[in-house]
This record gives structure tokens, C-alpha cells and sequence, in this order.
């Protein structure tokens, strides 16, 4: 399962052509719509979470760039709710970057959010689901 | 003159707690004494060391009575925030178990599955107080003529719900690696392929049945700490295998001894029971299990006594082997190994990956500890042992 949080703009040629529908029924993705909006010049803007299989989803990003539309994955930032965490370990199976640590003879897994390059790996391999992704929201308001 | 051979009883315990004049020590602290004085003298010096143990636990589950409605139903499917619940017992109990998926989970369809919210999950929503959706489902009768009821419950709402894990508290586990050629996605964790790291869930020698390897203080009716309350240990857990093979000095190299256990989910803390999303495997529940040892004798002081550096587990490949149902040992690896960050195997360094948590483990075992400090905990005497191994028996 992969998931990425992106911008579409829509050049305003292809407004009305029904691309999330494509979407599901082409590629077998899913996604979750944010924000969707257009501008009085008929450019629209949509922000949204795009979800499938990590092949599906880069065909689908392809068939968005060649309709025309400009995609960008939206800046993200990993975060850890320390309620959640129980301090297991599981998630450094998965962690590319040594962010996530356990510190001996404590045992204390620690986050070193310096370290994290938002790979987004640990996010559902944490047992708790204690890893969340923030993006930035800026481009909601 | 020979010195006697010393023994305590749990009653005696019992009257020090109550006169604030017992000795408690968590098991890492016990590791140090009885190395330092001995288990002789550490037997005469301490009267309980407190173990724990955080990590999930599948056989896990609660049974819950919903009340009764009206007009009254007998309900025979019933969901809980859209996860079933086995409602094949009276007409308003049922029981949700951790490893349930909601009902609409894509499971493993596109794999590997997140398994984000299951029964482990609704138990945990429970205790921290949230209000989950019932929908319950029947047949009707001439009795409860009702077929369908949609409500809004809370823990507080419920009649009765009580925790009641069939098997808890595994007494050693499998260092699970693979080597195979692609990541698998286990109930053991992420396992990269070629060996690219090895997985553990124990609490090593804090872990409570590590700490009394032949069960010659616990059984059905020994009071324990279960997910932030009182709990009781209520007989063998499902899997208890008494008869695992053992190292020399008494503890099993490979998965032996379980408890069974239940305690009041209304007494709870979520802190202590929380809901678990095994990427590519299912969903479970991470329960708190802490088990007092009291230091009879001698023999329970060594046992109390031994260190990671004396615990040890199989190594075993669940790229290949395991899933075909032929686990078969690619070599030990004590706990101090494990723990210590990275193991040899097979010529290079592979690091480790624990499941289970240290941190909250400690915490259990110094809660434990103060509890029975406090005079708020009472060692209870078991009713009837754990089934103990053959060869201890003949011993
Ligand atoms: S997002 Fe990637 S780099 Fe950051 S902590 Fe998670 S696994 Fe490590
Ligand atoms: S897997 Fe999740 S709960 Fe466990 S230590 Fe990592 S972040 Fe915390």
C-alpha cells in the first residue's frame, strides 16, 4: 500500500474531464479529496491523498502529467504522538535512516527527527500507529 | 549444625505487606543481587520480585454484556465500530476478539494490508472511554421479538466487561528471520529478505514466566497485574507446553509455558491494553502482564535470579521454513545478544528488531512493586498449579 498526499492543477482545458473517476477505475487507486476548487480563470486546483499499489499509483501519476496536469507531492512532515508510542522497536526494522533508534542499555526508542527524510516507511509498520504524516496545510486555507 | 532449609509462606508475605515491612525488588534489580549474595542469602532477604511484560498478544479478547433493550433481542451478529463480535453466546453477550478486522477491512488485498482498526483496537477505544457503535442483528423470537438495534455504548454503559485473554504472556518466543529473497510482512514484524534483520518479542528477564520457569508459584487464582488493574492468572494459557525443550539450567530454548488470564476492563487504563496494526499480518492487542514471584525458597531465588546472558531462543526462518510448517532451528541466541542491538549469524552482524517493549516492561514490574510497597496488592494463593514439566516432576 502506498499513499502520498499531492497538489493537482488542472490547466483549464481539461476541468470538466472526470480524472479521479479514471483514477479508481484505470488504476485501481483510491483517494481522498481535501480540497477542490476553480479559479475564475477556469484553472483548477485540487489537493487530495492518492492510495494503491506503489505501480498503480506512479501509472496513474503518468497518466496526470500526460493529460496536461501538474502534480506535486505536498511537503510532508513526519511526526511521532508519544501517547501512542509504546516504545517497542518494530518500527527500526524499517527506518533507512537511523531516525528511529533504540538507545542501550534503556532500551528507549527515540524519534531524531533531524535524521527522518519523510520516507514514510514507518508510518504503517508501526504497531501503534504511533507515526504520522503532517503535510503542509497551507495549501487548504 | 546443618542450617534449616529456608522457606516463606504467601501468608507470611501477606502480614510483612501489611506491616509495610516487605522487601520487593524488580527482577533486573533481583539479577544483581542474586549475583552479588547469592540465592541463599538473597532468598532470606527478598520477599517478592516483580516482573512485566508489554507486547502484543494475540490470544487476547473481552466478553461484554450489552444489556438488555426494549423491546429485547436476542442478538446473533453484533459489531462494535463495524469489527464482529462472536455473538454465539447469550442473548446480549458477546465476545470481541483482538485479531478481528472490521468488517470492511481490505485485509490483504492490497498487500501488504494495513489492518488499521480490529477488535484489539474497540477493546482499547473502550477503556479509554470512547463511544463505540453497536449494531446488533437477530432473528427475532417470541421472547426478545426485536431484529435489529443500532446504539451508542461506553464502557460505563455496559452491564459487564471483562477482559479474558485465553493466552498471554508466551514464556519464550522465536527470533524469527528471512531468507528468503523478498521482505515478508509477519505476525513477527517486517522481515527483510537475505536476513536483513532478526525479530524477538520477550521481556527477557523481566518477562514473568522466565522468572519462574517450572510455574512452582503460579496458577489458577494468583493475583497479577493486567492492563493497569488487578487480573488473575485463571489457569494454563492455550499452547501451555510445560515439557519444551529446556537449557540446563531449567528455562525452554523454544515457545513453552502460557497463562491464561482475565481481569475487569472497568478498572483498566489504556495506557496498559492497546490496540496493535501488524503491517501485512492482522490486528491485535498490546496487553500489560505483570506476575509477583514470591521467594518461597532458594530454588525460586536463583530462578528469579537469572539473566538475559542465560535466556535463550531459536532462530528460525519464516521466509522458507516456517510457513511451511517446518520451523527448525538455525541456531540459539541468548537474550543479551539480542538485546544488544545486533546478533552473528550465519558469518555477517544482523540487527534486531524487538517487538516487545522494555521500557513499558519495567514500568509494569516498578508499578508491581510499589503497589505491594503500598499495601495495595495482596499476593493470592494459587488454587491449582500450572501444569509443570515432566522431567521437573521426576526431578
Ligand atoms: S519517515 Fe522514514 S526516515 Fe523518517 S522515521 Fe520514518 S522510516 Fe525513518
Ligand atoms: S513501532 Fe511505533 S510504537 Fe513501536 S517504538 Fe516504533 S513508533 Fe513506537
Amino acid at each position: 500500500m502506498y499513499s502520498k498526499m499531492l497538489s493537482l492543477r488542472f490547466p483549464k482545458t481539461i476541468v470538466n474531464e472526470p480524472v479521479t473517476v479514471n483514477l479508481v477505475k484505470k488504476f485501481d487507486l483510491s483517494f481522498n479529496i481535501l480540497k477542490a476548487t476553480i479559479y475564475p480563470r477556469k484553472e483548477g486546483l485540487m489537493v487530495l491523498e492518492l492510495s494503491g499499489h506503489r505501480k498503480n499509483f506512479q501509472r496513474g501519476i503518468r497518466y496526470l502529467k500526460g493529460l496536461g496536469v501538474k502534480v506535486e507531492s505536498i511537503g510532508q512532515d513526519i511526526r511521532r504522538d508519544e501517547d501512542k508510542c509504546f516504545q517497542c522497536g518494530a518500527c527500526t526494522a524499517v527506518c533507512p535512516t537511523g531516525a528511529l533508534y533504540i538507545e542501550r542499555p534503556e532500551m528507549a526508542v527515540i524519534f531524531d527527527r533531524e535524521k527522518c527524510s519523510a520516507c514514510e516507511l514507518c508510518v504503517s509498520a508501526c504497531l501503534a500507529r504511533a507515526m504520522e504524516v503532517r503535510f503542509n496545510k497551507s495549501l487548504l486555507y | 549444625m546443618a542450617q534449616k532449609k529456608f522457606t516463606r509462606t504467601i501468608n507470611e508475605i501477606n502480614r510483612k505487606i501489611k506491616d509495610g515491612k516487605v522487601v520487593v525488588v524488580t527482577a533486573d534489580e533481583m539479577v544483581d543481587i542474586v549475583k552479588k549474595k547469592g540465592p541463599k542469602k538473597a532468598a532470606r532477604e527478598v520477599d517478592v520480585v516483580t516482573t512485566g511484560t508489554f507486547a502484543p498478544m494475540c490470544s487476547s479478547g473481552a466478553f461484554l454484556n450489552f444489556g438488555h433493550t426494549k423491546p429485547a433481542i436476542k442478538a446473533s451478529r453484533v459489531w462494535l465500530n463495524s469489527v464482529p463480535a462472536y455473538a454465539g453466546v447469550a442473548a446480549v453477550d458477546v465476545y470481541i476478539g483482538a485479531t478481528e478486522p472490521a468488517e470492511d477491512d481490505p485485509l490483504n488485498r492490497v498487500h501488504p494490508g494495513q489492518f488499521k482498526y480490529g477488535g484489539g483496537h474497540v477493546i482499547h477505544d473502550l477503556i479509554a472511554g470512547k463511544r463505540i457503535n453497536l449494531v446488533a442483528t437477530s432473528y427475532g423470537t417470541d421472547c426478545y421479538p426485536n431484529r435489529e438495534i443500532k446504539k451508542k455504548v461506553t464502557l460505563a454503559d455496559l452491564p459487564y466487561a471483562v477482559l479474558l485473554n485465553p493466552r498471554n504472556a508466551y514464556q519464550n518466543y522465536n527470533c524469527a528471520i528471512n531468507l528468503s529473497k523478498k521482505t515478508i510482512y509477519t505476525y513477527m514484524g517486517v522481515l527483510k529478505p537475505n536476513a536483513g534483520n532478526a525479530n524477538y518479542s520477550t521481556s527477557g528477564q523481566l518477562s514473568p514466566l522466565f522468572n519462574d520457569p517450572y510455574y512452582l508459584t503460579m496458577g489458577l487464582g494468583t493475583r497479577i497485574f493486567l492492563g493497569g488493574a488487578k487480573g488473575y492468572i485463571i489457569g494454563p494459557g492455550t499452547q501451555h507446553n510445560p515439557n519444551a525443550k529446556r537449557g540446563k539450567n531449567g528455562i525452554p530454548i523454544e515457545p513453552a509455558g502460557t497463562l491464561m488470564v482475565k481481569g475487569d476492563l472497568k478498572e483498566m487504563d489504556p495506557r496498559w491494553v492497546a490496540g496493535v496494526s501488524m503491517l501485512g499480518y492482522g490486528c491485535s492487542l498490546a496487553v500489560g502482564v505483570g506476575v509477583p514471584i514470591p521467594i518461597l525458597n532458594e530454588e525460586i531465588a536463583l530462578y528469579t535470579g537469572i539473566s538475559d546472558d542465560e535466556i535463550f531462543t531459536r532462530i528460525i526462518d519464516y521466509g522458507k521454513d516456517y510457513p511451511k510448517g517446518k520451523a527448525s532451528s538455525l541456531g540459539l541466541v541468548s537474550y543479551a545478544e539480542l538485546k544488544s542491538g545486533t546478533i552473528r549469524f550465519d558469518g555477517h552482524d544482523v540487527s534486531t528488531v524487538p517487538l516487545s517493549s522494555y521500557v513499558r516492561a519495567l514500568e509494569i514490574a516498578r508499578i508491581l512493586k510499589r503497589w505491594i510497597e503500598k499495601g495495595k496488592f495482596l499476593l493470592a494463593e494459587a488454587q491449582e498449579m500450572l501444569p509443570t514439566a515432566s522431567s521437573y516432576i521426576t526431578k
